[in-house]
């Protein structure tokens, strides 16, 4: 039987990954990637806890961060292009002008 | 109330005539230079007016309780210690107070005359007024703090006055050294305050009130009532001018003449004799620092006539001599004659003024001369001023029946009861040094005084000034003739019983330098007469001793003093007039002591070598460069390049990479879940 626990492991695994890429690799769409898992990992825990409360709130919330998910890939893959327009390359170690 | 109106009179003409001069200045139009001197004139007259009074009120009142109060709330209040704003009037300060208003008075009449064309007229009489009132502050006063805001008041108008004419690089630089000369002494007189609060609020009574030091004296040991009285007359060695700390007051003759009379001559000075007589009871129970007041008082009476023997400039003779004869008073107070000290502070007040104003008169004569070797029979064209001049001049050099001659004579008798009374901590050989170099200094003062009356109005002119010099007009003769007439007279105070006189200052005084009228209980203990006899009668009996003991002794004390006196007339009357060559001869035969007269001592010098320069030097090397610039500057600069080099070293944090922001956020979420939970 496979119980409330067993999705919350799953999405905690699916966060440290995402963590862990967003952190550690260098390549901006992997970056990106990588945040994309961490907020799916969090969509999996919401609605896990709806299905375990009968409340569809959390559904709810799912669709919002979806929502917002979207429009943030919207923005962050402007973003990477105008860097490797500007940079010829989507490696975040050259982009760290704002520093200098 | 009279109490309050008599300080007040003043402090409202110096407001309103300071008021104008402010006026004045502001709106660019000639202040009403003749109400300004009304009004500055009317103060002091009317205080004097309601002193008159007040002294009828206190003679009537019965011998031992003699005191009029007025009390104005506290003044301070600081935890235990409670300073009420007090006045308290007993013999001592009405005597004073006739003295500053009546003698003041007069100054100020003739002040109209003397600064007439002076376009600062205004401004001087509003701070000729406002001494007035800082003056009778100091002796109205009813507790040393309060005595102590007269005495730094005294002193800034001192400054002002000498400074008067501060577009003169050299003027104001005499007001400066006058004030900071007496800087050393106040910072003394400060300390003495203290000791004084510490001593009786260690004793539970947290006041520094002159009655409740007169109460509690018996708190006071032996080695703090040294203590406080040494440093108490570091104070007044700073305002009266006493060694070490003379120096500014031949220097102060910078400022006008009157100013000269009325402040660097026959009060503010004076000042220091004033407190010692005020806390004569502490005094009493210091042998010590009275060993040390007759001391410095026989070295500066001494010191101060040797170099005006030789002195040209006429003011610059009369500063020393008042110098000298300040000496005089201390040497009275130092042997317990509180009461022949007052009494030589009131005489002194008569003739010095009278001379400084005489020699006002003839500077005006002389169009600003002042050197004494370019006057000469100027009695002719002066006759008043000349008069009262010689007047005076016999009254100071101890002539009798004038005045100087019963008040110093008090004083010197006392010296020699006080050498060779039982108590005195000196040893016998210093002793009887004392008694001799203070008669050797009386001889002087005749012949220095004599030297000058001679020098200026007799013999022939020797200058075209000279020749057609004018006498000055009745504003400024009148108040000449006025203290000529009490230099002469004032002496019937205290006229010894040797002489069929009666002694009416000792008795007068005797309460309140004794400390009995403020409530003093006679202690075991004193120092002037056999240990048994309490503080009291020994002070009455010294006072008695001054005046008169034996009277085969006394005649041949007065005898002697008189003989120095007129020994010092006559050896000028042969110098200056008879041969007017004898002094140049003198002079060449002893060149070297000449030549350290017309010096001063060198004073100045050796002050300038040692004092002045080390300590500009340790200013600018050690606390310019050292201090300021090596420590503190280098501190602050320091500050700001820490800060520089610091913020450099965390700007390294900031790579602009996001990635290491989220690292850092995350061992931070890390840290505070591994805290939390």
């Amino acid at each position: 039987m496979v119980g409330l626990p067993h999705y919350l492991i799953l999405s905690a695994f699916l966060f440290f990954v995402g963590v862990v890429g967003a952190l550690a690799r260098r390549n901006g769409l992997i970056v990106f990637m990588s945040i994309e898992l961490m907020l799916n990992a969090a969509n999996l825990a919401f609605v896990a806890f709806s299905r375990y409360l009968g409340d569809p709130g959390g559904q709810i919330i799912v669709f919002f961060v979806i929502a917002v998910a979207a429009a943030e890939v919207g923005v962050g893959l402007a973003i990477v292009i105008a860097l490797s327009r500007n940079t010829e390359s989507v490696n975040l170690d050259d982009a760290t002008r704002l520093g200098q | 109330m009279i109490l309050w109106l008599v300080l007040l009179a003043p402090l409202a003409g110096a407001a309103i005539v300071g008021a104008m001069a402010l006026g004045a200045a502001r709106t660019g139009r000639p202040a009403p230079r003749g109400l300004a001197a009304a009004i500055a004139c009317a103060a002091p007259i009317a205080s004097f007016a309601l002193a008159l009074a007040l002294f009828a009120a206190l003679r009537a009142m019965p011998e031992g309780a003699r005191l009029i109060e007025a009390r104005a709330g506290d003044w301070l209040a600081a935890g235990r210690l409670h300073v009420p704003l007090g006045l308290l009037l007993d013999p001592l300060s009405i005597t004073m107070v006739l003295v500053i208003t009546g003698i003041g008075g007069l100054i100020h009449v003739y002040s109209i005359g003397y600064m007439a064309h002076d376009k600062g007229v205004v401004r001087y009489f509003a701070y000729l007024n406002l001494f007035v009132f800082f003056m009778l502050l100091l002796v109205l006063g009813d507790s040393l703090p309060l005595m102590f805001v007269g005495w730094e008041g005294v002193g800034l108008c001192s400054y002002l006055l000498i400074g008067f004419w501060f577009e003169d690089a050299a003027k104001a630089a005499a007001g400066k050294k006058a004030f900071v000369v007496n800087r050393i002494g106040d910072f003394g007189f400060l300390l003495g305050i203290l000791l004084v609060f510490w001593t009786l609020a260690s004793a539970g009574h947290a006041s520094v009130s002159f009655r409740d030091i007169a109460a509690h004296r018996d708190v006071f040991s032996g080695e703090i009532v040294t203590a406080v009285c040494l440093l108490l007359f570091l104070g007044a060695c700073g305002k009266s001018a006493q060694i070490p700390l003379y120096v500014w007051l031949p220097d102060a003759m910078a400022g006008p003449t009157p100013v000269s009379a009325l402040i660097h001559a026959a009060t503010m000075v004076t000042a220091g004799v004033y407190m010692v007589a005020r806390l004569g009871f502490l005094y009493a129970m210091a042998p010590a620092a009275s060993a040390v007041i007759v001391i410095v008082g026989v070295a500066t009476a001494l010191l101060a006539a040797s170099i005006a023997l030789v002195e040209t400039d006429i003011k610059k003779v009369l500063a020393y001599s008042t110098v000298s004869q300040l000496g005089y008073m201390f040497i009275g107070a130092g042997s317990g004659a509180y009461a022949a000290a007052i009494f030589h502070v009131v005489t002194h007040a008569f003739f010095k003024a009278c001379l400084f104003l005489g020699a006002g008169s003839v500077i005006h004569a002389m169009r600003e001369e002042q050197d004494i070797r370019k006057m000469g029979g100027l009695r002719g064209p002066m006759r008043i001023t000349g008069l009262t001049f010689l007047v005076s001049t016999i009254a100071i050099a101890g002539l009798p029946p004038l005045s100087g001659f019963f008040s110093k004579d008090a004083i010197l008798a006392a010296l020699f009861g006080w050498q060779t009374g039982a108590t005195s901590p000196l040893p016998p050989f210093v002793r009887a040094l004392l008694y001799p170099l203070a008669l050797l200094g009386a001889g002087l003062t005749a012949f220095y005084m004599f030297r000058l009356t001679f020098l200026v109005f007799f013999g022939n002119p020797r200058s075209e000034k000279a020749a057609h010099a004018h006498e000055s007009s009745r504003v400024m003769t009148t108040p000449l003739v006025l203290l000529a007439a009490g230099a002469a007279v004032a002496g019937a105070l205290g006229v010894p019983h040797a002489l069929r006189g009666s002694d009416r200052i000792a008795p007068w005084l005797h309460e309140s330098v004794t400390g009995r009228v403020l409530g003093a209980s006679p202690p075991q203990m004193n120092i002037f007469y056999p240990p048994e006899m309490d503080i009291w009668t020994a002070i009455s009996a010294i006072a008695e001793r001054a005046m008169n003991e034996h009277a085969g002794r006394d005649f041949l004390l007065m005898a002697l003093s008189v003989g120095v006196a007129l020994g010092g007339a006559t050896l000028a009357w042969q110098f200056y007039l008879r041969k007017p060559s004898a002094p140049a001869r003198i002079a060449t035969r002893f060149a070297g002591l000449a030549r350290l007269l017309r010096g001063r001592w060198f004073v100045d010098e050796a002050y300038d070598r040692f004092v002045v320069r080390p300590s500009e030097a340790f200013s600018r090397v050690t606390l310019w460069r050292g201090i300021d610039v090596g420590i503190i500057d280098r501190a602050v600069n320091s500050v700001g390049g820490g800060a520089k080099i610091g913020s450099y070293a965390l700007r390294l944090l900031h790579s602009g990479q996001a990635q290491t922001y989220g690292i850092l956020m995350l061992v931070g979420l890390a840290l505070l879940a591994v805290k939390l939970l």
